[in-house]
């Protein structure tokens, strides 16, 4: 009798616990595997102190995020209530019908003016300049640059560089600066090398690098509104910014031949670069003295201009959507009615997540923050970005198989390379009927 | 007459007893077989060979468009896919020649009499035991131009084993090689414990010399198990993905399950990457059949 009666607490003591675990997974948020992810996490844990619903965000590693986050949307899943989806996405998810339309909570929220503009065409907007809104703008993310403090206030250093360059040893302002620097710091003897940029040729990693030059030397990757690409991604501005880009590369450190977010801050970490480009969402590490022993010494800024002046960097960065297949879409948008509140986003930045909110943005208490806002600040008033058409990841394979060998294996000219790639777009968009 | 092969019901056994006849339980054995067969093999097989004459992309609602021989027209006319199969070829060539010289210079080199043999052969066993995906991870550092230990050894200095297109092929070759080369010197081992002893000795009082008895001697009567060692890698280095794609993202080691990867669950161009499966499972069978084949005749003499 006394088993039985223990038996019997056991089973209910069980099924209250997973009464409490199934009310301890109302809402649940799809991301990559990444700390702002961590800190979106503490920040949707406040949520439920004031609201007693939970959100959980649920994560994966960035090399699986598309594909199974895709996979989900193909199968009609109901897994993921909202999902912090990249910028490319956008066409594919809405034209595939696997994204809520957001217009009218965008409109009555006036969303467009709250979120600085950039993040709201990029993030939120699509197709380009239609006024249909699809996200509203989550992390915002951009690249940036680090560099080594100690190394370029070294007076020695800084002697030589006016010495061979003719002026003063500092952050570049300009990209035939940032060549300069990278060149002068790139000394394999010493196991010194001048810079670290992004040269993995899978999905979008070489050609935001790539983007970086291509956008602040004054190019474009074609018209977003017709589809043109003849005479954009191949004009004279683009081979230029393409010939500069291959000549950082040979500044790098030996193997830098698939290098992204990692290795970049690896470089930095090492002590192996002068410089670094990565996204601002992986500057708080090299902050931290425990993953950096070069914290101390490590500055910032932003993405340098072209030689015409024009100054760009390549878009990061996720907005926030709700699934279409999700069973709490009522309760999905009750959360992003809070997570747009000026004190949510502000508190969201405490955390360590990027704010795409305006006002948070402009506020000198944000740009004081850490060493690296204020460069943030200045970068998310000026970003571009990649395609966001459905076929986006067909174009990412054409540039990603045009622009690694010239970058990498020394083949063919910017020009050619760039040409081909042209072609390969306007073939790519004649198939799917764009433009015409 | 025919006869018929299936055992039959011992009328005394608790199966009979049962009730159940020679008919339903062969039925219990193979229906499940066959159920599983079709379900998950045959009509995937079938329902892919349908999308690929179509424009079907999983990741939109768009209707699939018949477009009948198009796929497979772009396909065969997309000079980067060619540049994909040929470095697939490549990479197999070097990958099974490597293996079956190093796996059956082993198997020669284990099967004489040598203290501690067993733990030998067990050692050398081991790294065809390993995950590809682990083993990928650890060459990768081992390679490593920075801390690697391979050039550390070797003297090579900052030499950029996965960095240089050239040579980042031949590196994952290296690796399929230290890894599978166990495997034909197993089979290897097994058929040259095969072979008569009395064949040797009569060699050896004809006075024939080493090569002499290797090439007319051991190689034949190996050959056949060889041959079966070969088929099985060359099936496995075609289809290879796991160590390619974790060691190198070189567009020279862009292997075509790589790209197959890539256009099915990247660019989700999901009718065109069914037609490029069936082109890749024609040449496997065709290639299959080419061993089998000559197999048969190596089994012949």
């Amino acid at each position: 009798m006394k088993r039985n009666m223990s038996g019997l607490l056991a089973g209910a003591a069980l099924s209250a616990l997973m009464a409490t675990s199934a009310t301890a997974e109302d809402l649940v948020i799809f991301w990559a595997e990444w700390d702002p992810a961590n800190f979106l996490q503490e920040l949707v844990n406040e949520y439920e102190e004031e609201t007693g619903i939970s959100v959980t965000v649920e994560t994966t590693p960035w090399a699986d995020f598309q594909t199974k986050a895709f996979t989900e949307f193909n199968a009609r899943g109901s897994a993921y209530d909202m999902i912090v989806g990249d910028s490319q996405w956008l066409g594919a998810a809405s034209e595939g019908g696997h994204y809520v339309d957001l217009t009218e909570f965008f409109k009555e929220n006036n969303l467009g003016e709250v979120m600085a503009p950039a993040t709201v065409k990029y993030y939120a907007e699509y197709p380009g300049n239609s006024g249909k809104y699809w996200a509203i703008p989550a992390e915002g993310d951009a690249v940036g640059w680090s560099y080594r403090k100690d190394w370029f206030e070294d007076p020695a250093e800084m002697e030589a560089f006016k010495a061979k360059y003719g002026y003063d040893l500092a952050p570049p302002k300009t990209w035939a600066e940032l060549t300069d620097i990278a060149e002068f710091f790139h000394r394999p003897d010493e196991d010194r090398y001048g810079i670290a940029i992004y040269t993995d040729n899978s999905y979008d990693a070489m050609v935001m690098g790539v983007e970086n030059a291509i956008f602040s030397y004054g190019a474009d990757l074609g018209n977003f509104e017709t589809y043109e690409v003849d005479g954009y991604v191949n004009s004279d501005k683009a081979v230029a910014a393409l010939e500069n880009y291959k000549k950082l590369y040979s500044y790098t450190p030996p193997g830098w031949a698939k290098t992204f977010f990692v290795e970049n801050n690896q470089a930095i970490t090492e002590g192996l670069v002068a410089m670094s480009m990565n996204y601002f969402a992986f500057f708080p590490a090299l902050l931290n003295e425990a993953t950096n022993p070069h914290a101390a010494n490590t500055g910032f800024f932003a993405n340098p201009a072209g030689p015409d002046g024009d100054q760009f960097a390549a878009l990061g960065g996720q907005g926030i959507s709700v699934v279409k297949y999700s069973e709490n879409q009522d309760m999905a948008m009750d959360f992003l009615e809070w997570f747009i509140k000026d004190e949510t986003q502000k508190r969201w930045a405490e955390l360590g997540g990027y704010t795409a909110s305006a006002a948070v943005l402009e506020s000198d208490e944000f740009r004081q923050a850490t060493p690296y806002n204020e460069a943030f600040y200045q970068t998310m008033f000026k970003v571009k970005d990649f395609w966001a058409v459905p076929e986006f990841a067909e174009l990412l394979t054409s540039a990603n198989q045009r622009l690694y060998p010239f970058i990498v294996g020394d083949e063919g000219t910017a020009k050619e390379t760039l040409d081909a790639l042209a072609a390969d777009w306007e073939a790519t968009f004649k198939k799917y009927g764009r433009g015409q | 007459m025919p006869t018929n092969n299936m055992t039959r019901l011992d009328p005394n056994s608790q199966a009979a007893s049962r009730g159940l006849s020679d008919l339903s339980i062969r039925n219990l054995f193979i229906i499940p077989t066959i159920a599983f067969l079709i379900i998950f093999n045959i009509f995937p097989l079938l329902y892919s060979l349908g999308y690929s004459f179509t424009d079907f992309r999983a990741s939109t609602n768009a209707p699939a468009k018949f477009v009948g021989l198009q796929n497979y027209r772009d396909l065969l006319n997309d000079p980067f896919i060619w540049k994909n199969f040929s470095i697939t070829a490549k990479y197999v060539l070097i990958s099974v020649t490597g293996q079956v010289v190093v796996g059956f210079g082993l198997a020669m080199l284990l099967n004489r009499a040598i203290p501690a043999k067993g733990l030998i052969t067990t050692l050398l066993l081991l790294p065809m035991m390993l995950s590809m995906a682990v083993v990928g991870l650890f060459w990768k550092l081992l390679y490593d131009p920075n801390f690697g230990i391979i050039n550390y050894f070797l003297g090579l200095g900052k030499f950029e084993w996965l960095a240089d297109p050239d040579m980042a092929l031949w590196a994952i070759a290296i690796v399929d090689i230290w890894m599978w080369s166990p495997f034909v010197m197993l089979l290897s081992l097994a058929g040259l414990s095969a072979v008569p002893k009395h064949l040797y000795e009569a060699a050896e009082i004809d006075r024939a010399g080493n090569i002499y008895t290797f090439f007319r001697i051991t190689l034949p009567l190996v050959a056949p198990i060889l041959m079966i060692a070969i088929i099985f890698r060359t099936m496995e280095a075609f289809k290879t993905f796991d160590l390619a794609y974790v060691l190198s993202s070189q567009p020279t080691t862009e292997l075509i399950a790589i790209r197959l990867y890539k256009m099915a669950f990247q660019e989700w161009q999901t009718g065109m990457s069914s037609a490029f499966a069936y082109i890749v499972l024609i040449m496997v069978v065709a290639i299959t059949n080419i061993y089998v084949k000559y197999l048969n005749k190596v089994k012949a003499r």
